[in-house]
């Protein structure tokens, strides 16, 4: 194996690093669009809950794989599709990339604020009704900040999942990092370097968000910390390795 | 639709193909489980370092990758092998790559979920078991293991409906499974929306029906249980399994 293979092509493999963080950040971030009013709709029991409820039990339920191919070889079957002004993005494999990650995270976290709002203590509603406060303001000053600080750990476990889940772009000719790694090997005729590679950038971004929700948790999750924990943090003697017990 | 008929018995042996894919790497991954976890709760210093490292890896690897690395990289490392011993090519098969590849990646997780449920067995029971001189088989047989599995089953049967839709990708490398098939039929009568709906309709029937089997033996693993405790709640986390967190 020829590891400096890679090193020769680092440009490549850092640009795929780029497409591979900006695709997963923006689905997560559109997803959170799409997730928020439909777990909203539900936690108000709505009438019309049975749609996110659907939508989520749908893009749950089926591989990203397969959604990404629907959209990006089913769509163009259709004439209407490629007459409309949605072609413009829809012929394109990034923005198919795009929407069926993004729609694939919304489903996921629909469920992670549907969980976090419904674990809500009763008394913070309770608390902001006896104030007063409109739907409205419960909603925005009340319910979010307290369910997304209760929903971080599963949404750190959703950022890497997405990650991970995204290389199923490189399968529609989109150079990610994976993309890299297999336009290096099939240049080179060869069969180890360019996985490899890949292999070792995304466990390195990995362990990065690991690392990045740990430090956002010890922030806004310190009140769950257990006390002997918090007395060490307090005293800044606590290194690298904290939380992991405060899991809600 | 008259197309759809016609490649009807074609899509349902690649739905059993894609069925035994799934149980096949379910196996590996829920053998491979069962040996982390033992390692890492009855292992000594150097057992418990293998076991980390395997989580962590095995946690950190996107699975299309860790396919296209089994299957091409494997290939060439066998007949790299083999050429020196003088043996002829020998082609491995994208299946059991491709169970090698997620039943290691799965393995990883079902790790940390056989150990936090064994762990989450109180200490008293097993203590009990030794006081009343039951034999160690008896006590794993009777006592403790019927309580770690009830704690196991919901980790269990998420990594299990990911591990399902994870088969997909594994199409990437030819296999003919449901995807790869319904892509080739697609391309070929230029439907492909028509077929990738199938695909997802197939995938989702395979959930629906992994989702009743997991709430039927979840029942029966907490018969006895008072109704509010059993079950332990583990499937309102997004349905995706916990990532490198804890190792990191």
């Amino acid at each position: 194996m020829d590891l400096t293979l890679p090193l020769r092509h680092w440009e490549m493999f850092l640009h795929g690093v780029w497409v591979s963080v900006t695709l997963t950040l923006l689905s997560v971030v559109v997803g959170f669009a799409l997730a928020l009013p439909g777990a909203l709709a539900q936690q108000r029991r709505s009438r019309l809950a049975f749609l996110p409820r659907g939508y989520a039990y749908f893009f749950r339920g089926t591989p990203l794989l397969a959604q990404t191919f629907l959209i990006y070889y089913g769509l163009g079957q259709f004439e209407f599709v490629r007459e409309s002004w949605a072609w413009v993005f829809l012929k394109e494999a990034w923005w198919c990339a795009l929407i069926a990650f993004s729609l694939n995270s919304g489903a996921y976290q629909t469920e992670i604020l549907r969980g976090a709002f419904a674990m809500t203590p009763k008394g913070e509603l309770e608390g902001a009704k006896a104030l007063g406060m409109s739907e409205r303001q419960t909603t925005w000053l009340v319910l979010l900040p307290s369910s997304l600080r209760r929903a971080m750990p599963q949404y750190g476990n959703e950022v890497v999942f997405q990650l991970h889940s995204s290389v199923v772009a490189s399968v529609i000719t989109i150079q990610d990092i994976l993309g890299a790694g297999r336009t290096l090997n099939a240049r080179y005729y060869v069969a180890y370097e360019g996985f490899v590679t890949a292999a070792i950038l995304y466990m390195a971004l990995t362990f990065l968000l690991v690392g990045a929700f740990r430090l956002l948790e010890r922030r806004y999750l310190r009140h769950l910390l257990p006390p002997e924990e918090l007395k060490k943090l307090q005293k800044g003697a606590l290194g690298g390795a904290a939380f992991g017990s405060a899991r809600v | 639709m008259s197309k759809l008929l016609e490649y009807l018995p074609l899509l349902m042996g690649g739905a059993l193909t894609t069925v035994a894919l799934a149980v096949c790497s379910a196996l590996l991954a829920t053998t491979l489980g069962l040996l982390g976890a033992w390692g890492k709760v009855a292992g000594n210093a150097l057992g418990r370092g293998a076991v980390r490292v395997y989580t962590t890896l095995g946690r950190g690897i996107p699975d299309l990758v860790l396919i296209l690395l089994v299957y091409f990289g494997g290939q060439r490392l066998i007949n790299d092998v083999g050429e020196g011993l003088g043996l002829p090519f020998i082609e491995i098969s994208k299946f059991w790559a491709g169970v090698a590849a997620i039943g290691v990646l799965y393995g990883a997780y079902l790790t940390e979920t056989f150990r936090g449920a064994w762990i989450a067995v109180p200490r008293g029971q097993s203590e009990a078991a030794r006081a009343l001189g039951m034999p160690l088989r008896g006590e794993f047989l009777r006592v403790t293991g019927p309580q770690a599995l009830r704690h196991a089953l919901p980790g269990y049967g998420n990594v299990w409906l990911v591990l399902v839709k994870s088969t997909a990708v594994v199409s990437v490398i030819g296999l003919d499974d449901l995807v790869g098939l319904a892509d080739k039929a697609g391309k070929s009568t230029r439907e492909p929306f028509l077929f990738f709906v199938v695909v997802l309709l197939v995938y989702l029937a395979i959930t629906a029906v992994s989702d009743k089997l997991l709430a039927w033996a979840e029942r029966w693993a907490n018969t006895g249980q008072d109704a509010g405790r059993g079950g332990g709640g583990g499937r309102d986390d997004g349905g995706k399994p916990r990532a490198a967190e804890a190792t990191a």
